[in-house]
């Protein structure tokens, strides 16, 4: 698992990066390469289908976040209580370290869950449902609902978008 | 900046990237298409299928700039689509009635591995399809386009 945690020091850098940086193109740049790392990751934790979507997904978000943001200049606040904020977010990252160190130590092995759920699914997918590839008959046979539920979310988003950024019907200032 | 240019107006790329994507927009759209057909076989589905067949169409417009990629597939045309998605997978989901219940497969499964195999969920997959691709293409049209639009 040493790859694994190379990966997520990469992707901790790149995170880093990001918001440290001065230009707003070198930031999403910086958070593309957070992307391709978690792909990876996926990649290396034998999850093909997740790293194909977490790739493209990527690709379409750094696409638009680059258009939007490769001709305008954000100005840097420096001054203000630059004190405060420092502490305040040392204080807080502590505090949720703490957290999630005593949190994280009971979960159970990974490999091991603690459902028996999944497993009933792994030897029973191919009979059931006939698709050879398992992770689509789980979200489309099984867990066929929750495909529904994301659909809807998907489709209110573009109805949101379009609503939102529409010409026709707006009235001019 | 260089790309000022292409922001602005809208008009497309230089001459190369023009001519590598007239080679290359064709090939990814049928690897889109290509990995929602075989979503119950290997790796992929509707959902990254879809995004790569939006990615084709973005790919166009950003070499070619706006008018080409909206000739091919317009406002109206990609809203359509997105809803002829939603209501082909709500159909297939409520056709489930003629087997007993909600979303039960009910055509035939056939043989495991072959590419007509799985019952209902390469339909599935196809509209998951029409559904995202169309939807996000269309998102990026009204983040992109229109707000440039707006502000000249």
């Amino acid at each position: 698992m040493i790859e694994l945690q190379l990966l997520l020091l990469f992707m901790i850098v790149g995170a880093i990066i990001a918001v440290e940086a001065r230009d707003l193109l070198s930031s999403v740049v910086a958070v593309g390469a957070v992307g391709l790392g978690l792909s990876l990751a996926f990649l290396v934790l034998k999850a093909p289908d997740l790293a194909i979507t977490q790739l493209v997904v990527e690709i379409l978000c750094l696409i638009i976040l680059i258009r939007a943001t490769i001709n305008r200049d954000l100005p840097l606040i420096k001054d203000g209580r630059w004190h405060f904020n420092t502490i305040s977010t040392l204080v807080f990252i502590v505090v949720f370290l703490g957290l999630a160190y005593l949190s994280l130590k009971d979960l159970p092995v990974f490999g091991q869950p603690l459902l028996r759920v999944a497993a009933n699914y792994l030897s029973e997918g191919l009979s059931k449902t006939g698709a050879a590839n398992l992770v689509s008959s789980v979200i489309l046979d099984f867990r066929a609902y929750d495909t529904l539920g994301e659909a809807t979310v998907l489709f209110t988003a573009v109805m949101g978008v379009l609503a939102v950024m529409r010409k026709t019907g707006r009235i001019k200032d | 900046m260089p790309n000022k240019q292409i922001n602005t107006k809208q008009t497309g790329m230089t001459l190369i990237v023009k001519t590598i994507t007239r080679l290359t927009v064709g090939l990814i759209l049928l690897y889109g298409i290509y990995i929602v057909l075989h979503g119950h076989l290997t790796p992929g589905g509707g959902f990254p299928g879809g995004v790569i067949v939006a990615l084709s169409f973005i790919h166009l417009m950003l070499a070619f700039g706006k008018e080409t990629a909206l000739n091919r597939l317009n406002q109206m045309r990609a809203s359509f689509f997105e809803s002829l998605g939603a209501i082909l997978f709500l159909g297939i989901a409520l056709l489930g009635f003629l087997g007993g219940y909600f979303f039960v497969n009910f055509i035939n499964k056939g043989e495991a591995f072959n590419l007509f195999s799985a019952g209902i969920i390469p339909l599935c997959n196809i509209a998951i399809c029409f559904k995202v691709g169309a939807g996000l293409f269309l998102i990026f049209v009204a983040l992109v386009v229109l707000s440039n639009q707006e502000e000249k």
